[in-house]
């Protein structure tokens, strides 16, 4: 009677230790999963660029800096390979745009032009986008960090090597305006 | 968010509970009332299968009844792009596992409602009229509110509750009607061999057949409002801006249109009542909703950022209540969350002047019509149903062809 109860706890423990490895490994790969959905982003936003530069060149005579800059930057962005020089390219790529944004408002028939206001709406909606899948990293990294810091999960973590992740955050207040990526601090925790 | 939806479930669990024993209090004392040996058992089991159909009914037509009665049309993302865009936001934003299908209904009223049991078979419908009357930041907010449902688990929690009720009612009226229509016969039945305790149970029946109805009421909606003001903060959550759901509150709630096909069983659904009953206050227990500018005086109070806790206080603030309209467990984290900048302005006036016109094509595009692109400048809408293969433009005789 008495091996059978053990061997009864036994089970018990080690499916609970189980149960507990596989919710760690979900919440790591919720983490990565919500890191690539930026990554996704962040394409699209290359991948809009020059269909808005060949919209907008026709109507904007005066404005060839802005334009190169903007062309520049993203391929800069494109080649950047390092997560630090991508956070780079991609804040400068951000400002670039914001730039263009503000040239845009000097030419009314651009402003009603269908095909630019698809593609303003295509952009901001992928700006957007960008700033919700960040926050959505952000939610997922509390969630597991909060696991992994918790008992009984702690243990676990520890055992398997289960290491925190950062968080992705704005420098500061200023950055908000321009949407700016800082990939920087993720570097660190997913290495 | 995941606690949430835990003590959420925990909730519903218990007001399951409570509408359950009402059911089986009405079915049993019913059929006692019919049957004194061992009636209440069978009234038991009556009121129980009845609930059951219903529940398979539910289960197999799913949402589809809530589009259809509604008379919501499934868009691609070209017909709207926007919308789809800022559906796709909050889908990002809430971590859903897909996104919703988006639907448009046809009508002027602004108002929107989500549906789906799981996040998986989920549905957005928002109206034409608030697609006109909104702009960006302030559809976001609807879509966030909305989004909040499906996350919340709000939509199979409130069919479920639906249904409950729905039984309770049905069974308490058929009764009373029975009653009314056969009292005559059964009087004279009775008289030998129920006597006194029987007229008790018929009694007491009758009572709880009033009651029960009235109760469970109060229960859903009580808890379908509660829902209301925590799928207001998990907008806020997810777009860290809680003015552009309270701008398109007072916007949708400026509007004095009904919409048609509303009734007051899909009330509940949409992000604010669509039955207006003019020049008469609605009595607060028996809303669905909370008022509306409550909700949007909590919005535009919450000074602590856009977590849960400073919702939490905003609402203590203005209803002066010291309960908690958020979960305990929702409040745990204190995270620091700030708000976010609006989208720009004149992007905003723009949408408005452009808006009259792009309803008219937008609804034409929801009903399948072809749009050509004549070289003069006029655009043709040529309907579905149109036979011939060429059309001409009216203004200019070129010939197109009409591709399907």
């Amino acid at each position: 009677m008495v091996p059978l109860v053990v061997l009864a706890i036994i089970i018990i423990v080690v499916f609970y230790i189980i149960g507990l490895y596989n919710g760690l490994i979900r919440l790591r790969n919720q983490v990565q999963n919500a890191w690539s959905q930026i990554d996704v982003q962040l394409k699209r936003r290359h991948d809009l660029i020059p269909n808005l530069i060949e919209t907008v060149r026709g109507y904007m005579k005066h404005e060839r800096e802005t334009l190169e800059s903007v062309t520049k930057a993203r391929s800069d962005a494109m080649s950047a390979v390092s997560v630090a020089d991508k956070a780079k390219a991609e804040g400068i790529l951000g400002g670039a745009l914001g730039q263009l944004r503000v040239a845009v408002e000097a030419y009314p028939d651009l402003k009603a032009n269908q095909n630019f206001l698809g593609l303003q709406e295509e952009l901001s909606s992928t700006e957007n986008k960008i700033s919700f899948s960040r926050q959505n990293y952000n939610d997922q990294v509390l969630f597991y960090n909060n696991k992994i810091q918790m008992f009984p999960s702690n243990i676990i973590a520890g055992m398997f090597n289960f290491v925190k992740s950062d968080f992705f955050q704005l420098e500061d207040k200023a950055d908000k305006e321009v949407p700016k990526v800082n990939l920087e601090s993720y570097t660190s925790g997913q290495k | 968010m995941w606690e949430l939806i835990r003590a959420n479930r925990r909730k519903s669990l218990v007001l399951f509970f409570i509408m359950g024993m009402f059911l089986v209090l009405l079915g049993y004392l019913i059929g006692q009332a019919f049957k004194p040996q061992g009636g209440g058992i069978t009234g038991v089991v009556i009121a129980i299968f009845v609930w059951f159909i219903l529940n398979m009914i539910s289960m197999f037509s799913g949402s589809k009844i809530m589009l259809t009665v509604s008379n919501a049309k499934e868009i691609t993302p070209d017909v709207h792009p926007r919308l789809y865009n800022i559906v796709e936001e909050m889908r990002m934003a809430a971590n859903l596992p897909k996104t919703p299908k988006v639907y448009i209904i046809n009508t002027e009223a602004p108002n929107a409602f989500a549906t789906g049991r799981t996040p998986d078979d989920a549905a957005i419908a928002v109206t034409a009229g608030l697609l006109a009357k909104l702009n960006r930041d302030e559809l976001q907010g609807v879509v966030a509110h909305e989004t909040s449902h499906i996350l919340n688990r709000d939509i199979r929690f409130m069919t479920y509750a639906g249904i409950m009720l729905g039984t309770i009612v049905l069974i308490s009226e058929l009764y009373l009607r029975t009653l009314f229509f056969s009292s005559s016969a059964r009087y004279r039945s009775d008289s030998k061999g129920g006597g006194q305790g029987q007229l008790i149970m018929m009694v007491l029946a009758i009572v709880m057949a009033i009651l029960a109805p009235i109760a469970a009421q109060l229960l859903y909606f009580a808890i379908s409002r509660k829902r209301e003001y925590l799928a207001d903060a998990s907008a806020v959550r997810l777009t860290r801006y809680p003015e552009g759901l309270a701008a398109a509150l007072e916007k949708i709630s400026g509007s004095t249109q009904d919409i048609e096909t509303a009734n007051k069983v899909t009330a509940p659904m949409y992000i604010v009542n669509p039955l207006k009953k003019k020049g008469m206050k609605i009595a607060d227990l028996t809303s669905t909703h909370p008022p509306i500018s409550e909700r949007i005086r909590i919005l535009r109070s919450m000074a602590g950022g856009a977590n849960f806790t400073s919702y939490q206080q905003a609402w203590s603030t203005v209803t002066g209540s010291p309960s908690h309209i958020i979960p305990r467990s929702g409040l745990a984290d204190n995270e620091s969350l700030g708000f976010r900048p609006p989208a720009s302005g004149e992007d905003i006036e723009a949408d408005m002047k452009q808006s009259r016109r792009d309803l008219g094509n937008l609804m034409m595009a929801v009903n399948q019509y072809t749009f050509i692109d004549c070289p003069c400048g006029v655009k043709l809408k040529v309907p579905p149903d149109y036979k011939s293969l060429q059309v001409e433009c009216p203004r200019c005789g070129r010939i197109h062809k009409v591709s399907d």
